[in-house]
C-alpha cells in the first residue's frame, strides 16, 4: 500500500534542471534510500517534498486514510502538518535554544489553547504545556538526550545534534520521515548506534522513512529499496543487491563515459 | 512543576504589592515630588515601549523601526477620546481604544510587510511610521495638525502607571513562556527550520507584531494622559530609535534587560537634560560599542557571548530561583 | 504643459542629488550587504565642509567641491574601518543597529560643534548666479550646474567601475566576496574603496544641495538619506544604473506631488512608494530574485 507517490517531479532553476521527471513511490512502513553523486539533486527533492521549493511541474500525493492529499504547492508548515517531517543535511537546530525547547517548538502544532490562555496562563495553558513537556521528555529519553535537556543545542556534540534533529522531527508526529544524510560526519560506532535508532523509531512510531545518505554500507544495510539519482533523474531503482550490480549506477559513481 | 510555581508566584505578588504601596506612600507624602514622578512616568512608559518592541525585535527577530508610529496612534486616540469625555471611564475607554486601534494598524502594516527580511522590514516599518506621522500632521480637524493637541485631561497617577507597566511585563512574559512565544523565538533562530517543524511564520510574526503594537498603543495613551500635550513630531524616527536603544542596551530577547535599560537610560537622560546633543552622542556611542563588544546587551552572560539571544533561557533559570523577571 | 516642464526641471535637479546619494547606498550594499544609515550624514558633512571652504577659506565653488568630496571619501573609509569592519561577521541586525549608531553620532556630534541652527550658504557669483528664461521656463544656473556635475560624476563612476582594476574588483566582491578573496582580490581594500567612492559622491551631493537650497543644518541628511535609500531600492539595490534611475524617479515624484498635489504629503508618497515596491518587487526595477540556500 503506497503512502507517498511522487509523479514526474521537475524543478528548474533558471535554465538548470535540478530535478527532472523524478517519480518515487513509498509504501507504508518502508525504509527507502535516495542516493546519488554530489549535486545529483537529492536535497532538492527533499526541499520539493517539504514545500521549501515549489516544483516546476509534477505532483506529490500523500495517501492517508483512503484519501489522496496533494502535497505539491503547500507551504512547509502545512506539509509538516500533513505528516511529513524532515531533518537537514547541514543541521538546522535552533542553536541558541535549549534541547528541550527545540523539541517543544516542534510540538507546536499540538497546541490548542487560545491566545487569551497564553496571556492569562489559564488552566488550559497549564494542562497542555504539561502534556508538551512530558511528551518532549519522553521523546528525548528515547534517543538518550534527556539528561541534556537544559543544554543549548549548539553545545551538544555533533552526533547528538544529529540525534536531536531526529527527535525534533519526531515531535511533529509524522507518518513519513525524511532524513537528509543522518550519518554524515559520524564515526563507525556512532553510525552503528544511529542504525539501531532508525530501526527502532521506524517500528515504534509506525514510520515510513526516506533516507539520503552517502555512507553506502549504511544504505545497503538498512534500506529495503533504493532510488539512485544522477543529474536530477532517477537512473535506477531496486533492492540494494540489484543497485550494487547496476551498471549505470556504477558509471554514475565512478564517473565513466562522461 | 506546579507546586514549585506556587511559592515564587506568592513571593512575586508580595514584592509587587510592597513596591506599589511604598511608592504610593512616597508619592502621597510628596517625597516623590512632581519632578521625580515625571521621571518615573518616563521610565514606565519606556518600559512598556521597550518590552513590547523587544517582543517584535528581540524575541521574534523582526527588526521594526516604526514603534513610535504605533505609540502615536495610541496617544492620539486616547487624547481625542478623553478630550470629549474627560471622565475615568472615558480614560479607560481611551486607553483600550488606543491600544486596539494601534494593534489594528499593526495588523494592516504587518500583514504585507512582515514577509520582508531584516533590513527591508526595518525600512518599511520606518516608512510606515513616517506616513502615520505625516497623516497626523495633516489631519487638522481631528489632530489639530502640526500645532498639536493640548489640554488633554490628566488621569495618570501612580496606580494607573503601576497597573499598565506591571501588567504589560506580566502579559508579555506570559506570552513568551508559551507555545506562541516559543514559536516566535524559533522564527528568530531559523525561519526555514521553524516552518519545516510546522510553524506558520506569517501568523506568528503578525501575532508578535500586533501584540507589540497593542502595548505601544498603551504606552502612547499613558503618555498623552500624563503630558497634557501631543504633537506629531514627538513620534518621529528619533523616538523609534530611542526605544530601540533601550532594547539593544538591555539585550535583544530579555524583558528584564529592557526594564533595567529603561531605568538606566532615563537616569542618564535626566543628568544630561541640558545637553541634548551630548545625550544623543552618548546614545550613539553606546549603540556602536554594544554592538561591537557586547552584542547581547547588558543582560548577556559571558559564556554565551556569541549569541544575542540566550537571555530567554537565562531568565527562565533565574525565575526558577525565585527572582522577579 | 509649461508648468509640467518647469516641474520636470526642478525634479531632475532634485533627482540628481538623490541619485548621487543613492549611488553610495547601492555600492556599499553591493559589496557588504549593509544599509549604511550614516550615508545621509556623510552628505550633510559634505555640505558643511563645502560651507567652510567657501566662507572661512574663501575657496571658489569648484575647489570646494573637490575638497568636500575628498574629505568625505576619507570620512567614509574611517567610518567603515572603525564601526563596520569589526562587525564583518556579525548578524545583519547588529550591523544595522551600528549603522544607526554611527548616523546618530555624526548628526549630534556635528550639532555639538556647529550648533543646531541652520546656516546659509554664501551666494554664488558671476555666471553661477544667473537665471535663464526659456519661454516661460525658469532655469537657474545652480540647476544647470547640478545636472551637469551629476552627469559628469556618473560618467566618471561608470568608467571607474567598468574600466579600472579596482572597479572590477568591486563587481567581483559584490557577486561573491569569498570567491573574490580566493582569486587574490583584497576584499578589505575593495570595501574601503567602495566607501570612499560612495562617500565622495555624497559629499558632492552635499555641496550641490547647499548651493541649491542655501540652507544647511546638522540633521539635513536624515530625510534625503532615507529618500535616496528608497531610490536605491526602487532601482534595485546593489545595481548602479538602478540607483541613478531611482534617484531621478524619486526626485520627479516628489516635485510632482508638491506641484500638483499637496506638498505636505510629499514624504508620505515617497515612503508609500517604498512600501509598495518592497511588497510587489523587493528586488527593485532592475534587480533579480535571489533565493536562500537550504
Amino acid at each position: 500500500m503506497p503512502i507517498l507517490t511522487v509523479n514526474k517531479l521537475t524543478k528548474s532553476f533558471g535554465g538548470l534542471m535540478a530535478v527532472s521527471n523524478v517519480s518515487i513511490q513509498l509504501k507504508r512502513g518502508e525504509l527507502v534510500g535516495l542516493i546519488g553523486p554530489n549535486g545529483a539533486g537529492k536535497t532538492t527533492v527533499f526541499n520539493l517534498l517539504t514545500g521549501i521549493y515549489q516544483q516546476t511541474s509534477g505532483t506529490v500525493t500523500l495517501h492517508q486514510d483512503d484519501e489522496d492529499i496533494p502535497i505539491q504547492g503547500l507551504k512547509p508548515y502545512n506539509v509538516c502538518k500533513k505528516g511529513i517531517a524532515r531533518t537537514f543535511q547541514n543541521i538546522r537546530l535552533f542553536k541558541d535554544l535549549t534541547v528541550l525547547d527545540n523539541v517543544r517548538i516542534a510540538m507546536n502544532k499540538n497546541i490548542n489553547y487560545s491566545l487569551f490562555s497564553t496571556f492569562a496562563h489559564t488552566k488550559a495553558y497549564s494542562v497542555e504545556e504539561k502534556e508538551v513537556l512530558d511528551g518532549s521528555i519522553e521523546l528525548l529519553k528515547i534517543l538518550k538526550l534527556e539528561h541534556k535537556k537544559d543544554e543549548l543545542a549548539k553545545n551538544l556534540p555533533y552526533g547528538e545534534q544529529r540525534h536531536l534533529e531526529i527527535v525534533r522531527a519526531l515531535a511533529t508526529k509524522p507518518s513519513i520521515l525524511l532524513l537528509d544524510e543522518p550519518a554524515a560526519g559520524m564515526n563507525p560506532a556512532e553510525t552503528a548506534q544511529l542504525t539501531e535508532t532508525i530501526y527502532w523509531i521506524k517500528d515504534n512510531f509506525d514510520l515510513t522513512i526516506l533516507l539520503i545518505e552517502h555512507d553506502m554500507s549504511l544504505v545497503m544495510k538498512i534500506c529495503e529499496r533504493i532510488y539512485v539519482l544522477d543529474y536530477g533523474m532517477v537512473i535506477a531503482e531496486g533492492a540494494p543487491s540489484e543497485i550494487k550490480s547496476n551498471k549505470r549506477v556504477i558509471e554514475a559513481y565512478l564517473g565513466e563515459d562522461r | 512543576m506546579k507546586k514549585v510555581i506556587a511559592s515564587p508566584t506568592f513571593k512575586k505578588c508580595i514584592t509587587l504589592g510592597l513596591t506599589f504601596v511604598i511608592v504610593q506612600i512616597l508619592v502621597s507624602t510628596n517625597i516623590i515630588n512632581d519632578y521625580i514622578f515625571s521621571t518615573l512616568t518616563t521610565i514606565c512608559i519606556n518600559i512598556i515601549l521597550a518590552t513590547s518592541l523587544n517582543l517584535i525585535t528581540g524575541f521574534t527577530g523582526q527588526f521594526s523601526l516604526g514603534h513610535a508610529g504605533f505609540m502615536s496612534i495610541g496617544a492620539y486616540t486616547c487624547a481625542i477620546i478623553t478630550l470629549r469625555n474627560p471622565t475615568s471611564l472615558g480614560f479607560i475607554i481611551g486607553v483600550l481604544a488606543g491600544a486596539i486601534f494601534a494593534a489594528f494598524i499593526g495588523f494592516l502594516v504587518g500583514l504585507p510587510t512582515l514577509r520582508l527580511k531584516g533590513d527591508y522590514l526595518a525600512i518599511a516599518t520606518l516608512g510606515m511610521s513616517e506616513i502615520i506621522r505625516i497623516l497626523f500632521t495633516n489631519m487638522d480637524r481631528i489632530t489639530n495638525g502640526a500645532a498639536g493637541l493640548s489640554g488633554i485631561p490628566q488621569f495618570i497617577n501612580w496606580g494607573w502607571l503601576f497597573l499598565f507597566t506591571v501588567g504589560t511585563i506580566i502579559l508579555l512574559n506570559n506570552f513568551i513562556k508559551s507555545s506562541y512565544g516559543r514559536a516566535c523565538i524559533s522564527l528568530r533562530e531559523d525561519e526555514i527550520a521553524a516552518e519545516s517543524m510546522g510553524i506558520n511564520s506569517t501568523i506568528y510574526k503578525v501575532i508578535a507584531f500586533v501584540t507589540g503594537a497593542f502595548f505601544a498603543g498603551i504606552a502612547g495613551a499613558v503618555y498623552s494622559s500624563y503630558y497634557y500635550f501631543l504633537e506629531p513630531n514627538l513620534f518621529n524616527f528619533q523616538k523609534s530609535i530611542d526605544i530601540l536603544v533601550i532594547v539593544v542596551l538591555g539585550g535583544l530577547g530579555s524583558l528584564s534587560g529592557s526594564v533595567i535599560a529603561a531605568i538606566v537610560l532615563a537616569l542618564i537622560s535626566t543628568y544630561l537634560q541640558s545637553f541634548p546633543e551630548l545625550r544623543m552622542v552618548i546614545y550613539a556611542v553606546l549603540l556602536i560599542v554594544i554592538m561591537i563588544f557586547r552584542p547581547q546587551g547588558i543582560m548577556g552572560s559571558k559564556e554565551l557571548s556569541l549569541s544575542v539571544f540566550n537571555k530567554w533561557g537565562n531568565s527562565l533559570r533565574r525565575k526558577k530561583n525565585g527572582g522577579i523577571v | 504643459m509649461e508648468q509640467f516642464l518647469q516641474q520636470l526641471i526642478n525634479g531632475i535637479s532634485l533627482g540628481s542629488i538623490y541619485a548621487l546619494i543613492a549611488l553610495g547606498y547601492t555600492m556599499v550594499y553591493g559589496v557588504i550587504k549593509l544599509i549604511n544609515f550614516a550615508h545621509g550624514d556623510v552628505y550633510m558633512l559634505g555640505a558643511y565642509v563645502g560651507y567652510f571652504c567657501m566662507t572661512n577659506l574663501n575657496f571658489g565653488f569648484f575647489p570646494s567641491l573637490l575638497v568636500s568630496m575628498f574629505v568625505c571619501a576619507i570620512l567614509g573609509v574611517t567610518i567603515e574601518k572603525i564601526a563596520y569592519k569589526p562587525l564583518r561577521n556579525a548578524s545583519r541586525i547588529a550591523v544595522l543597529i551600528t549603522a544607526i549608531g554611527v548616523s546618530l553620532f555624526i548628526e549630534y556630534g556635528t550639532m555639538f560643534f556647529v550648533k543646531p541652527d541652520p546656516r546659509s550658504y554664501p551666494p554664488l557669483t558671476g555666471f553661477m548666479a544667473q537665471t535663464f528664461h526659456v519661454g516661460n521656463l525658469l532655469i537657474t544656473s545652480q540647476q544647470i550646474l547640478i545636472i551637469i556635475i551629476t552627469i559628469i560624476l556618473m560618467i566618471v563612476l561608470q568608467l571607474i567601475v567598468k574600466r579600472t582594476r579596482i572597479g572590477k574588483a568591486m563587481q567581483a566582491v559584490s557577486l561573491d566576496g569569498d570567491a573574490a578573496q580566493l582569486m587574490g582580490i583584497s576584499v578589505d581594500r575593495t570595501i574601503s574603496f567602495t566607501f570612499a567612492l560612495g562617500s565622495a559622491l555624497a559629499g558632492a551631493a552635499g555641496i550641490l544641495v547647499g548651493i541649491y537650497y542655501n540652507s544647511i543644518n546638522p540633521l539635513m541628511g536624515t530625510m534625503p538619506g532615507l529618500k535616496a535609500f528608497v531610490a536605491a531600492v526602487f532601482g534595485g539595490i546593489g545595481i548602479i544604473p538602478g540607483a541613478m534611475i531611482g534617484g531621478y524617479f524619486i526626485g520627479l515624484v516628489e516635485v510632482l506631488v508638491s506641484g500638483y498635489g499637496n506638498s505636505m504629503y510629499r514624504d508620505a508618497v515617497v515612503f508609500a512608494i517604498l512600501i509598495i515596491i518592497l511588497i510587489v518587487k523587493p528586488s527593485g526595477l532592475l534587480g533579480k530574485e535571489t533565493r536562500e540556500k537550504v
